[in-house]
């Protein structure tokens, strides 16, 4: 049998002065189940606590409804207490008749009378609570950080400066990213690989980091602290261990026409090949598509020349698997291709470029050792127009969104040919200039001022050669979209930012939510903008959306905070408001039937399947099963359900019904 | 007598509820006909409570959440409007009146429009007369 107390606020006047409390507290008394009832100016204080607590001991109460102010506002203080009279804290409930009553309505009957109605809902609802006690599950304090780019390389030495184990998983064979392919960095035209090889390094030699380069997710599973991961080492034909790097097989590789994915195609690599030398680790791997000795049997120059015999042919994928309790996704972005842009002759003409690729030419460890020199016949260019937005903003053709780094790197680009070509002209087509950021306004003013870039606003409607030359034809829209022609020797294109190939796939493998556009999504726009969905999996960089390098690096020491401050736990405690499967005696076992529908609309991917066996170890059941340790409590499962075999606990079908009849039975 | 319609308001916890809190915090005044019933989130609202409602003298309701992409679980409200656009064509197959329910989002911020979510539905209910087709219905 129940034994409820009730116990009404007047909050000083607040309530008091339209709610007739003293008769809310006597009629709440009659109510069948409610064994004590008073009413006191103020709840929260210290007597008005102390008076509940009394309460709980001498008249044993099994549950309490503070009629007071919102839950919102006090509902911790009066669950406290609760609790600190042995009561457990899940069986308070408060009826809000201060901001949802007494403050909106006149003194008056009917007043009184909704207060009363509140009253009686919540004596309803905790009749029906069940005690809880909040979920604990153990953290593996091992953090995954999956991409080796700044983004990611940011991440592992915040989280490894705390103390704590990382693994840096890269596809490629050298962390690094596109922030090592750049030539200067906007806005302080600092040496990108000067600021960035020194953080590769550290590392690969800090004590708590374990590289994994050349290795991919394969699949995950578990949940928040207790992620179990397994990761493809893909076969490098090199022992890392042997190998000292020493470089002897690269130069002897007599398969040297191989286009180099690092330098965009502007130069050649081997076969046995480290991407670029400043790579960490300084280690090479085997281009096996490439390889006259994978390809045909014959060759083995390197196995034969390499004096550690570090080269293994016969290398394997390996599959490693890991405990991790937060993961990390740093996967960055990818240059769209231009094949979507026919009109602009990328691929048929030599000298028409992407915005990387003129990253490599003006780096001086690229192509032309810092040169700026057309790729065609190894001119200087006299006229290099860039075209920005080439593909962004352009929901018919390329992408709709604003790829946010090219107005910043195509005045930077004008800026670096104006400061290796002095006599040159860079002309720029924009829509817009986008240049928010510290420093950054007077950054791309400085390359109209003082580098003298001429700025044209409109966009290239087509470039083809004549004589030698490119013409760019375009329209200048602030002379009223007066037609423009320029003749130039090499043409820039600013290549929209999309997200990395693959990323769909490594999303649905780790259960986290992604855009439209393939990019990862945060759990909230502004608030999480750091966290997925998927508690214990976080964002850095630019695979959550275009993003520059602060702004990547930012994010990345925010994801890592989130994995420290998570990491400060040895259990995790979490609200126990989380959705369950009824489970009955054999040999229904549940009213699950296993259909499945919760399993799809779950935001949290918190639900999963479970066999039922019996005795012999035969399936005779499958039926949903929720992980409270993905759950959140939303309750979306509970109103889906056909079978009504899914409860929320502290929003039960049974409580929010009874809620329902109580309040409308006045009489 | 003059008929007082009797309102059941099923709100989300994150915005509407917070909104309604906001509608007291600044004193703004409504109709005392409707009282609410929290839910984490609109997504959990079962709509076969509204029936539950309607057979226990309820005249009208109000389903509240967050406005579509603010929701707190992500997609809860999304999953909400769905259910909801479906559960109307049954009501009307029933023949209730489908304007006593008002569906709409109230974030914590619209302390305001609480306000006048609450109002216009009283005055359409009011209008509408009390909603006898359902009382004492036995579902069962």
């Amino acid at each position: 049998m129940a034994r409820i107390g009730v116990f009404v606020c007047h909050c000083g006047e607040n309530i008091s002065s339209t709610v007739d409390c003293e008769r809310v507290a006597q009629q709440a008394g009659r109510l069948p189940g409610v064994a004590f009832s008073a009413d006191y100016k103020y709840m929260c204080s210290d007597p008005g606590q102390s008076m509940i607590k009394e309460a709980i001991a001498e008249h044993r109460l099994t549950g309490v409804v503070v009629s007071a102010c919102s839950p919102r506002m006090h509902e911790p203080t009066f669950r406290k207490a609760c609790a600190e009279a042995g009561l457990n804290h899940y069986l308070c409930e408060m009826a809000n008749i201060r901001e949802q009553c007494s403050w909106v309505h006149p003194k008056d009957e009917a007043t009184t009378q909704k207060a009363f109605d509140l009253v009686r809902t919540q004596v309803e609802k905790v009749r029906n609570d069940n005690p809880l006690e909040p979920i604990r599950v153990p953290v593996n304090k091992t953090a995954v950080v999956v991409g080796g780019g700044v983004a990611g390389i940011q991440v592992a030495l915040d989280v490894a400066a705390g103390g704590h184990k990382v693994i840096l998983v890269e596809r490629d064979p050298s962390i690094g990213g596109h922030m090592s392919q750049l030539s200067e960095t906007f806005p302080t035209l600092d040496c990108s690989q000067c600021i960035l090889t020194p953080r590769m390094v550290e590392a690969a030699q800090h004590p708590n980091i374990t590289l994994m380069t050349y290795s991919e997710l394969e699949s995950m599973d578990g949940f928040i602290g207790n992620f179990n991961l397994r990761i493809r080492r893909k076969a490098r034909s090199v022992d890392e261990k042997l190998c000292t790097g020493c470089g002897l097989c690269t130069t002897k590789c007599p398969n040297k026409k191989i286009p180099s994915e690092f330098e965009q195609g502007l130069a050649f690599r081997t076969a046995i090949y480290t991407p670029f030398p400043q790579a960490v680790p300084n280690k090479p791997v085997i281009d096996r598509d490439n390889c006259t000795w994978f390809k045909t049997g014959k060759c083995g120059v390197c196995g034969k020349l390499c004096p550690t015999g570090a080269i293994n042919y016969q290398q394997q994928d390996e599959i490693v698997e890991v405990k991790a309790g937060a993961i990390v996704l740093a996967t960055g972005f990818e240059v769209k291709k231009t094949d979507f842009f026919p009109e602009y002759g990328y691929g048929r003409y030599r000298d028409v470029i992407t915005g990387l690729q003129f990253e490599r030419l003006a780096s001086a460890s690229g192509p032309t050792r810092g040169e700026i020199r057309r790729p065609s016949d190894g001119r200087v260019p006299e006229k290099v127009v860039f075209v920005a937005c080439a593909g962004s903003r352009d929901p018919a053709k390329g992408i709709p969104y604003c790829s946010k780094i090219c107005c910043m790197y195509t005045a930077k680009h004008a800026m670096l040919y104006k400061h290796k070509v002095h006599e040159g002209t860079p002309y720029v087509f924009y829509m817009d200039i986008r240049a928010a950021g510290k420093n950054y306004d007077e950054f791309t003013r400085r390359a109209i001022e003082e580098d003298g870039a001429k700025y044209i606003r409109g966009r290239v409607s087509n470039i083809y050669e004549k004589n030698g030359k490119l013409v760019v034809r375009g329209a200048d829209t602030l002379l009223g979209g007066k037609p423009v022609e320029i003749e130039a020797d090499m043409v820039v294109l600013a290549t929209a930012a999309v997200s990395c190939d693959g990323s769909e796939e490594l999303a649905q493998k780790l259960h986290v939510s992604y855009d439209s556009y393939k990019f990862f999504a945060e759990a909230h726009p502004k608030l999480k903008p750091v966290e997925t969905n998927t508690a214990g999996i976080y964002l850095a960089g630019a695979c959550q959306a275009p993003k520059d390098i602060p702004e990547s690096v930012a994010a990345a020491s925010g994801a890592a905070a989130k994995v420290i401050g998570l990491f400060a736990n040895d259990t995790l405690t979490r609200e126990p408001v989380v959705a369950r499967v009824n489970r009955t005696a054999p040999p229904i076992f549940s009213t699950c039937m296993g259909c499945g529908l919760c399993i799809s609309i779950c935001p949290y991917q918190a639900i999963d399947t479970e066999e039922i066996t019996d005795r012999s170890g035969k399936v005779v059941k499958t039926i949903a099963r929720i992980n409270p340790g993905l759950c959140q409590g939303c309750g979306t499962c509970v109103s889906f359900c056909r079978s009504k075999s899914i409860d929320l606990e502290g929003y039960s079908n049974k409580q929010v019904y009874q809620e329902v009849v109580a309040m409308l039975n006045s009489d | 007598m003059d008929f007082e319609p009797k309102i059941v308001a099923f709100v989300c916890n994150w915005c509407t509820y917070a909104g309604a809190d906001l509608t007291g915090t600044s004193r703004i005044k409504y109709a005392p006909n409707v009282k609410m019933i929290r839910f984490p989130c609109t997504g959990r609202i079962d709509f076969m409570l509204l029936m539950k409602a309607f057979a226990n003298g309820a005249d009208g309701m109000i389903v509240s959440g967050c406005h579509p992409n603010d929701c707190h679980y992500t997609s809860g409200n999304f999953h909400a409007r769905r259910r909801w656009t479906v559960f109307r064509s049954l009501l009307e197959f029933m023949g209730v009146d489908t304007e006593r329910i008002a569906f709409t989002w109230v974030s914590a911020a619209e302390g305001a429009k609480w306000a006048d979510v609450v109002n216009s539905t009283v005055e359409k209910v009011r209008a509408l007369g009390p909603c006898e087709a359902y009382k004492n219905a036995d579902y069962e």
